[in-house]
């Protein structure tokens, strides 16, 4: 793309709606609304769930049914690593439990990369339908697992009891987990647009609208599909591990597949492949959530409703109409 | 462990097969000819239980309930087939399973409305209450027994229907070269909108079936659509004889895998250890299964030709 003097307007758009996000909980904390904070928190972290979904579904095209796996993984690092702090008990070969958040992130996106690879290397032997069946049979697989496996709380699920810590902040606080989590999200997002400037993003992108062409200019769409599902995984887990400790509790409900059909959700209501596709969706879906859980306790239906007519009459989402069609196709 | 045991848990993975036959032979047909991923097959199922246990309580007859689950869930299908799915038969996937999870979120939170958030019952009808002595086995339920009954004539009707009749032939017409049978003078809405229709009342059918056995509740067509849509990906997409044998498979699998696999760990573990294991994996089986086999054949066992 060429470089343009002026800011596009889809980047004005970008700037307003991440000032917004800030915005919203530094009025709310003024004002000693702490609820309005978790709700922002809540946005921030799903919006960094989506943002690493959209690697693989907006840039490279693999609808991936099966994201909440590593969203939920990503929480039970941070619940299971936390209880045995708590606890003081050691893990496997004496390995101590920690409750420090930059190495419960670390553990979290190591686990999830070791586990996505040889997903991502049996799922990407399949297209299509096929590819969102597989990735949703390894999800439940893992639920299943959870489900069953009581030594962490099999379906009650396991409370985190004190959030964790990350050095020279008091996480407690609301604001302060606030902003750990949209620093996170804007470093997320940086990442994001750095991907897809790069040659790596241009590649996938080129798999995405046609995989013949890209191997025959010789590169293998194989290969950089798993590094973006990997890649993908790994920015999912942290979310997870960030949501277990914002409702300082992980259960096997992370872990299904209503989770992945809404990390999906959150990118098709913002705008696919868009850099701020997931951020708009996260704040439009916790904001209808809340509005219409308000209204009326069937919200679900209405939210039903609107994600239909979303689908059905204005593809593009929400930034398609606040930023105009997207530049990539 | 008795052989009587054994073959009554082979049976009841047999009924489960079948069930979910009947739910996969829906939604392969429907992937099939027209080409949609309906996640909202689960609530059609759903719907089937519910109009099945709330016209059995006001009538008192199962029977009366079975025909009218299969009237609410084939009228439930078609509407939605008009008013949603046909806008989304030119839709890639990912916009298919998007509109179709927002189905889910409208039927289920529809029937709470509806009928409140309590589960309701349904009764096994008097005819088919008790058991039925069977060689080897001693005594098994006939419920059990009738709904494997019920599965195997719908299979031979469903081949007959789409070998022998001019319905199937333009339903297979319809596989090959939509444009083409359209061409022909084949009145494509109305057979898409029946085909919807008629794997909207299989699936119906499943719900109100297995609603005599569960609790008539919302959301009961989840667990059951993900097993079907693992069934259908084993089969292979789009195929009926696959649908078949993938639900079989599925249904004897898992049951007998929750039967034998914490007996198997005990033999070389302590009991409840072994247990522990046996329950974790059993539950993870046909998932494996699944992931196995897409390994190998990635377009299932029955790849429909297309």
């Amino acid at each position: 793309m060429p470089p343009k003097p002026r800011l596009s307007r889809e980047t004005v758009v970008n700037i307003l709606l991440a000032l917004m996000l800030l915005a919203f909980p530094l009025g709310a904390s003024a004002m000693g609304e702490t609820f309005y904070i978790t709700l922002a928190t809540r946005i921030v972290v799903l919006a960094l769930a989506a943002v690493g979904l959209n690697i693989a579904l907006g840039l490279g095209g693999l609808v991936s049914f099966g994201h909440a796996a590593f969203f939920g993984l990503g929480g039970y690092v941070a619940g299971i690593l936390s209880t045995h702090a708590f606890n003081a008990e050691p893990l496997l070969f004496g390995i101590e439990g920690t409750t420090s958040m930059p190495v419960i992130w670390l553990v979290a996106v190591m686990i999830c990369g070791i586990i996505a690879l040889p997903i991502g290397a049996i799922s990407l032997r399949t297209t299509g339908v096929y590819f969102i069946m597989i990735t949703l049979a390894f999800a439940q697989m893992i639920y299943f697992f959870a489900v069953s496996w009581p030594a962490y709380g099999g379906e009650d699920g396991l409370s985190i009891y004190v959030r964790n810590e990350f050095p020279g902040v008091n996480t407690a606080q609301p604001l302060s987990f606030f902003l750990i989590c949209y620093v996170l999200l804007m470093l997320a997002l940086g990442l994001f647009w750095l991907l897809r400037g790069a040659r790596f993003g241009a590649a996938l992108e080129a798999g995405r609208q046609n995989a013949t062409r890209l191997a025959a200019v010789g590169i293998a769409p194989f290969n950089i599909r798993l590094v973006a599902f990997v890649v993908s995984a790994m920015m999912t887990g942290i979310a997870g591990a960030l949501f277990a400790d914002l409702n300082k509790f992980v259960s096997p409900s992370m872990l299904s597949w209503h989770m992945s059909g809404e990390l999906i959700v959150l990118i098709i209501l913002g705008g696919k492949a868009r850099l701020f596709g997931p951020v708009a969706g996260a704040m439009l879906y916790v904001l209808i959530e809340y509005a219409l859980g308000g209204i009326t306790e069937h919200w679900q239906f209405f939210l039903g409703l609107i994600l239909l007519c979303v689908v059905l009459f204005a593809r593009g989402g929400l930034l398609g109409l606040l930023a105009g069609k997207a530049r990539h196709g | 462990m008795s052989i009587a045991l054994l073959i009554e848990q082979l049976l009841n993975g047999l009924q489960l097969g079948v069930m979910l036959f009947l739910m996969a032979a829906g939604l392969t047909l429907i992937f099939g000819v027209m080409g949609l991923i309906n996640l909202a097959h689960g609530s059609l199922y759903m719907v089937g239980a519910f109009a099945c246990a709330a016209v059995a309580a006001a009538t008192g007859s199962f029977w009366i309930g079975l025909v009218a689950s299969l009237i609410a869930s084939a009228a439930a299908g078609a509407i939605t087939e008009i008013v949603v799915i046909r806008r989304l038969y030119d839709r890639d996937h990912l916009d298919q399973v998007l509109a179709t999870f927002a189905l889910i979120l409208m039927f289920s939170e529809g029937m709470r409305w509806l009928f409140g958030s309590f589960p309701l019952y349904l009764d096994i009808p008097p005819l088919l209450q008790g058991a039925v002595p069977l060689p080897g086995v001693g005594q098994y339920q006939l419920y059990r027994l009738a709904i494997i009954g019920v599965g195997i004539v719908v299979a031979i009707g469903l081949y007959f229907l789409i070998a022998r009749t001019r319905l199937g032939m333009r339903i297979r017409a319809g596989e090959s070269d939509r444009e083409m049978i359209g061409a022909l003078g084949v009145d494509i809405r109305t057979l898409y909108t029946v085909v919807f229709a008629l794997g909207a009342a299989l699936a119906g059918l499943a719900g109100a079936m297995v609603g005599a056995l569960q609790s008539v509740q919302v959301g009961m067509g989840e667990p059951v659509l993900i097993l079907a849509f693992v069934v259908i990906v084993i089969g292979g997409i789009g195929s009926i004889k696959g649908a078949l044998f993938g639900a079989i498979l599925v249904g004897v699998v898992d049951t007998m895998g929750r039967f034998l696999l914490p007996k198997i760990f005990a033999l070389v573990l302590p009991a409840a250890q072994a247990g522990l294991i046996g329950a974790a994996l059993a539950s993870m089986l046909i998932y494996i299964v699944m992931a196995f086999i897409l390994a190998f054949r990635p377009s299932g066992l029955f790849a429909a030709q297309s």
